[in-house]
């Protein structure tokens, strides 16, 4: 099985190249993990971040054959030979597929991601329905990989003012968690012309995310939202 | 020395549930707090727990921390200490509901109110009817904890270091705690932390084992760091096997799935754990089922053609409440064991899952040690919670739902203890250049260049000696060759070179340091468990098969230094309630 890698390191390369591996044919995997894993056995310099190995703590985005994907949870026997691996795209690249994130992690925490509510604390839990519960279904899913946002051309073009899909899939959680009470707030914070507004559907977040979220979907609803607020 | 410095009031080293609960109670008492986590804060282990978090809130069956705090007892198998067990069960419902107000998305009720789920080793009455303790949220109960916690502690302004690997504490002459030289893993860089106060919030260690529920970064990293200053670590011989990884995978499939309907059945299409616990059945505690199941297989009454594992079945319960209650589950089944459990059982074996010893410490956090005087003496500055520490709320065997529990209540009490510490020690103490050279050894170690064996190479053999010699069952001649197989180990590591010697980001030094800590930690574990003759527990001796309350009722202390063991009692005395004495334990 052939597998050519993005390398690049700042230290010894002058630009990055594409280098070629192959591991035997009978290689189950079965995840693309399992294989890189394999690889840096072979040559330890190969570097990747990883944990959890199950698609929960979101560090092994890449882009696999063309299209971001979490390593661990993609089965190697879907992917077509030879398999390409690169970077997550419009990030600054540290070291082979790791990329610096820190303009995500920045516009993440530009939506205040943390419930508000400035009300009394109660003595026990804030009540809330199941079916006002099941509204946050589909958005508390999210890992925080980057596989949508850097998927994103908008995201591509504007990432400092854009804030992207990850980080509007996590705004409109809180819009949508009936316990929260920061909605003018958070949609003031919205309105203007870039961050929210420079979404233009083009859905490739939703195609690739891979926890089978929609924040294609989440952001139409901040701006039926805010269209609402504004009649 | 020319090595960047910063000063922080506290350190926290790790990023999971308890680092960031203790965090988070600091930021907001306004002290300079720092977390450095060697994986940005929500790739932290704690985000893969599932089934839920214990509390005795009652919302779906009767309940009291009382009878939480007599399950706890008597799932440790009589090990775990009374006084911390009291404090953690009455804390429980009141850090449930704060993590609500946190916004945590609990799963609900149609009242409004928390959904809990019955979890193993769960009763009413001490003893009785079967509860409904588990706090959750669907199956992803630890995502959502931790990525709220985060959220929380962005809100509180909490200093981040992300991607920073701590090399080694560093304690002056006198034991106290001064901070910890770290790596920042993008640039290779050393940085110097100084702190009045130095939190351990690391995690377990089970990556010792070859198949394990755990992240490839839960290597022991505290624990080992404890053990290279000098502290003695607790209990290490009880590790938890949790009775259904997905067989020849490890990914865990959560308790909750037995606690949602699902049972296990054997080759012959038995449902087994009617005769192993008539009445708790597929709920006994995880050590019980966990040995049920190795017993099955090894009677040859296994599941497939290789008779090596057993099957969960839950399609008997229907696809809505699959797809409500336990969508991850199926996710993960879908995708590592080609099962949709909707249709078909999951094939699942034991595995290895959760570290119970650790850095010992009292109830609010304090790393204790026999320094002069007395067994529990504290280390000033110096703290431990959640998996690397062992307070002890979890003895011989955690009880499921409780670790969760564990990380937010000590978490929560450490960050108190050392808000109080920091009243009565208001500056810090230097760190002269000598204190940094052994960090600094230990790191520049791995510059060494030439001929040498790979890491990649003895974490293997490591871990398959860990599985083979100190795994579900133990003997002492099995557990006297793993002591000699991984002490050979040891000693091949001191040799052994890496290849890459660059700077940027370089992970395969990385892995070498996360080696180091592996080998320390299984060398206390193996050792453990050959010397505890008796079975407790996680710890099941097929030469020792009863409990030996007259011997054994002790905490085992290892110290590096010379591969010492001793001992010390157990609490017995809890805060405000009787004793439970230690009695014949059944399910």
């Amino acid at each position: 099985m052939d597998i050519k890698i993005y390398r690049y390191n700042p230290e010894t390369d002058a630009k990055p190249s594409m280098r070629h591996y192959s591991l035997a044919d009978d290689f189950t995997g079965p995840m693309l993990l399992d294989a890189l894993i394999a690889l840096k056995e072979q040559d330890p310099t190969l570097s990747f971040r990883r944990s959890c190995g199950e698609g929960v703590c979101g560090s092994d985005g890449m882009n696999i054959n063309g299209r971001n994907g979490l390593a661990c949870i993609t089965p190697l026997k879907d992917l077509k030979r030879p398999i390409v691996l690169r970077p997550l795209p419009g990030m600054p690249v540290i070291r082979d597929l790791i990329v610096d994130l820190t303009v995500f992690y920045d516009q993440y925490k530009t939506v205040k991601p943390w419930l508000t509510n400035n009300e009394p604390k109660p003595e026990t839990e804030r009540l809330q329905t199941p079916a006002e519960r099941e509204k946050l279904d589909g958005l508390i899913e999210c890992v925080l990989c980057a596989c949508c946002s850097t998927a994103c051309p908008s995201f591509w073009w504007n990432p400092d003012r854009f804030l992207g899909p990850a980080a509007l899939l996590q705004s409109w959680r809180f819009l949508a968690d009936s316990r929260d009470l920061a909605t003018g707030e958070r949609l003031d914070d919205l309105e203007d012309p870039y961050r929210l507004f420079r979404c233009h559907s083009i859905m490739n977040c939703t195609d690739v995310c891979p926890k089978n979220l929609n924040p294609t979907k989440a952001i139409g609803l901040i701006k039926q939202m805010l269209i609402k607020r504004s009649l | 020395m020319n090595i960047a410095r910063r000063k922080f009031d506290c350190l926290v080293i790790g990023a999971g549930g308890g680092g960031l609960r203790a965090a988070l109670q600091l930021a907001e008492s306004d002290a300079h707090v720092a977390v450095v986590s060697k994986v940005f804060p929500t790739r932290s282990h704690t985000v893969a727990a599932q089934g839920g978090m214990n509390a005795a809130l009652g919302n779906v069956t009767p309940d009291n921390w009382h009878w939480h705090m007599y399950d706890t007892i008597k799932g440790s198998d009589y090990l775990g200490d009374q006084d911390a067990i009291e404090y953690m069960c009455r804390a429980a419902s009141r850090l449930v509901v704060e993590l609500e107000h946190y916004g945590v998305p609990f799963s609900r009720m149609d009242d409004g109110h928390i959904y809990q789920r019955p979890f193993g080793g769960q009763s009413q009455n001490f003893g009785g009817e079967q509860v409904a303790r588990t706090c959750a949220a669907a199956d992803r109960t630890g995502h959502a904890i931790l990525h709220s916690l985060y959220q929380q502690n962005i809100r509180a302004r909490t200093h981040f270091f992300d991607e920073y690997f701590v090399i080694d504490l560093i304690l002056d002459n006198e034991g106290n705690a001064l901070g910890a030289l770290a790596l920042e893993i993008e640039t290779g860089e050393p940085l110097l932390i100084e702190a009045k106060t130095t939190l351990l919030a690391t995690g377990g260690a089970g990556r010792m084992f070859r198949t394990s529920t755990n992240a490839m970064i839960n290597t022991g990293d505290g624990i080992a760091m404890a053990l290279r200053a000098g502290v003695p670590i607790q209990d290490m011989e009880f590790f938890q096997f949790h009775p259904t990884g997905i067989a020849g995978v490890g990914v865990l499939i959560s308790e909750g799935v037995r606690g949602e309907g699902g049972y296990l059945v054997n080759g012959e299409g038995e449902r087994f754990m009617e005769r192993y616990a008539p009445n708790a059945k597929d709920l006994a505690s995880r050590d019980v089922v966990s040995r049920a199941i190795a017993i099955e297989i090894r009677e040859g009454k296994g599941c497939g053609p290789d008779k090596d594992h057993v099957l969960l079945k839950v399609d008997h319960l229907g696809a809505a409440p699959i797809m409500k209650r336990l969508p991850g589950i199926r996710d993960l089944s879908m995708r590592f064991a080609n099962v949709d459990p909707i249709k078909k059982p999951i094939p699942v074996y034991p595995t290895a899952h959760y570290t119970m010893g650790g850095v010992p410490t009292n109830r609010y956090g304090q790393v204790v040690t026999p320094i002069k005087h007395a067994p529990e003496e504290a280390i000033q500055g110096l703290y431990a919670v959640g998996e690397c520490a062992c307070v002890s709320v979890h003895g011989a065997n955690r009880l499921g739902g409780n670790s969760l529990l564990d990380i937010v209540v000590f978490g929560r009490a450490a960050g108190n203890h050392i808000v109080e510490y920091l009243k009565e020690h208001r500056y810090h103490k230097s760190i002269p250049d000598e204190l940094i050279e052994k960090p600094l050894a230990r790191l520049h170690r791995w510059d060494k260049s030439g001929a040498g064996e790979s890491v990649d190479e003895i974490r293997k053999e490591l871990q398959k000696t860990m599985e083979e010699n100190c795994g579900v069952f133990r003997t002492q001649e099995v557990l006297d060759e793993g002591v000699v197989k991984v002490k050979v180990l040891e000693s091949r590591l001191n040799d052994a070179v890496i290849t890459d010697h660059s700077k940027v980001f370089n992970t395969a030094r990385i892995e070498a340091l996360e080696l180091e800590n592996l080998m320390d930690v299984s060398l206390a574990t193996v050792i453990g468990a050959s010397a505890r003759h008796e079975s407790r527990g996680a710890h099941s001796r097929l030469d020792y098969p009863d409990r030996d309350d007259v011997s054994w009722l002790k905490h085992t202390l290892y110290f590096k230094e010379g591969y010492q063991l001793d001992y010390k009692p157990v609490r017995m005395k809890p805060l405000s309630v009787d004793s439970f004495p230690p009695k014949e334990r059944v399910y």
